[in-house]
């Protein structure tokens, strides 16, 4: 549609004339409406449903050129906006570069292409993939959280350098992991990740209502740094990998903004401050399928 | 040797099957191992049951054999049965099982400092007294009181009202 920018979105009722529709739905449009008054510069269409009915799966009721004039294809040019055309024009990208070349009577520079045709051809192609579904990359998993994970909650750490250890439950991050703070005055563990899986909840929960976490804590901030700048090959390497960790000002600033917040209600409950002291274990007797956490 | 008979109006415990942990009143004898029993005030309808799962208990209510669920449960109420269980030991012993089985973490662990500050304040108390006995000789029947006397006292102080002294008293009894 050229020149689609509605200017009114607040109008109700007939929001676009230029498009004539059969059998729209009111709140259907006021919804899309409402929506576009934020950005008007968003595409704010609303399709029509199909209109070939399908008389089994497959098949349309119409052909093609019925279709054609059903949708009134007749009417429907588009161009793409002018400016880009010359944008276009402006802006071809570089096909070739001149580079300084070194070394008397070599004439000073040479042209060089930027993208270069292939330098090897496989005798045999690799063979299309086949399609699948479902498979999908790391980021766009699902994240779950069991319910009895709720903020505020005390958990157990079962493994790590702080096995044994109860926690506090702050948030999942956008990884999944778990942010859990000691706090470190209690039991020296600072604004962690955990994971879900190797975690008990229990049921003892803190009151977290109010409580304001930092919003630059996460996944990045957390992550491990590892520098790859091998200049020399082998030697001397395994030294400047950051094994030692570092306790930044920044970590420790973040540390108290969100203890102090935490271990004022930690105080309120009585006995829990040494409860978040102590660790965990199992001895005769005990076994972890008949306790209640 | 025997105290407790199955007669008519003796009231059982009901250790397994569907209606386990209820109280129910022996109304009927079948045959060698069923009885007809009833339990109005403890939801159990009158049905045939197996002495197998009956326990008795101390109470016999007075009715009639065969007497109908009214005059049973007349009788329950008279006698007060029901309170009069739940200030039974054993009714208490299976309180106090039914309470640590439901303990949180966060209870043990309280449960925990509160046995060990028991624990200390009793020892002190002893070597207190068997410091004073080795320096002046014997001194009988007091200091054993006094020891008994404080660890009522720390039983009642308990900071999980509910769970401390239940596993404390137990202790106690022992």
């Amino acid at each position: 549609m050229a020149g689609e920018k509605a200017p009114a979105e607040k109008k109700p009722a007939e929001k676009k004339p230029a498009k004539k529709k059969a059998g729209e739905k009111k709140p259907a449009e006021q919804k899309p409406s409402q929506k576009a008054a934020g950005d008007k510069k968003k595409r704010v269409k609303k399709y029509h449903a199909s209109r070939n009915p399908t008389l089994a799966r497959g098949i349309g009721r119409y052909s093609r050129s019925a279709m054609y004039a059903r949708k009134a294809l007749y009417k429907r040019k588009y161009t793409a906006p002018e400016t880009k055309i010359e944008k276009k024009k402006k802006e071809m990208p570089r096909a070739t570069i001149t580079k300084p070349v070194g070394g008397d009577k070599n004439g000073g520079s040479r042209v060089v292409k930027i993208r270069k045709m292939p330098r090897y051809y496989p005798t045999e192609d690799v063979p299309r993939k086949l399609l699948s579904h479902g498979k999908k990359p790391f980021c766009e998993h699902k994240r779950r959280l069991r319910a009895s994970i709720t903020p505020g909650t005390v958990l157990i750490l079962l493994t790590g350098r702080h096995r044994g250890k109860r926690v506090v439950f702050l948030k999942q991050l956008d990884t999944g992991l778990l942010l859990v703070t000691g706090p470190l005055t209690v039991n020296r563990v600072p604004l962690r990740r955990a994971h879900q899986k190797f975690v008990i909840a229990t049921s003892t929960k803190v009151d977290l209502t109010g409580v304001k976490i930092p919003k630059h804590l996460t996944d990045s901030y957390f992550k491990k740094k590892r520098l790859r700048k091998p200049k020399h090959q082998e030697g001397e390497i395994f030294d400047t990998e950051k094994e030692k960790y570092e306790l930044t000002e920044q970590r420790k600033a973040d540390q108290k903004a969100v203890d102090s917040q935490i271990l004022a209600r930690i105080k309120k409950v009585p006995q829990l401050r040494g409860y978040l002291r102590s660790t965990f274990s199992l001895s005769n007797g005990v076994y972890p399928h008949k306790l209640v956490f | 040797v025997f105290k407790r008979f199955v007669e008519i109006g003796r009231v059982a415990f009901i250790s397994f099957g569907p209606h386990a942990g209820k109280l129910v009143a022996i109304v009927d004898v079948i045959d060698q191992n069923r009885a007809l029993v009833d339990g109005p005030c403890s939801g159990v309808r009158r049905q045939a049951m197996p002495f197998k799962c009956m326990q008795l208990t101390d109470f016999v209510l007075k009715f009639p054999h065969s007497a109908r669920q009214k005059c049973v449960r007349l009788a329950w109420e008279k006698e007060n049965i029901n309170e009069k269980w739940s200030a039974t030991r054993w009714a208490k012993k299976i309180e106090a099982r039914e309470k640590k089985a439901k303990m949180t973490d966060f209870d043990r662990y309280k449960v925990m400092k509160a046995k060990k500050m028991r624990n200390r304040i009793i020892k002190h108390e002893m070597k207190k007294l068997q410091r004073m006995a080795s320096k002046k000789g014997k001194k009988p029947g007091k200091p054993e009181k006094a020891v008994k006397g404080k660890k009522q006292e720390k039983a009642t102080k308990a900071k999980k009202p509910e769970k401390a002294p239940a596993p404390k008293a137990q202790k106690a009894q022992k």
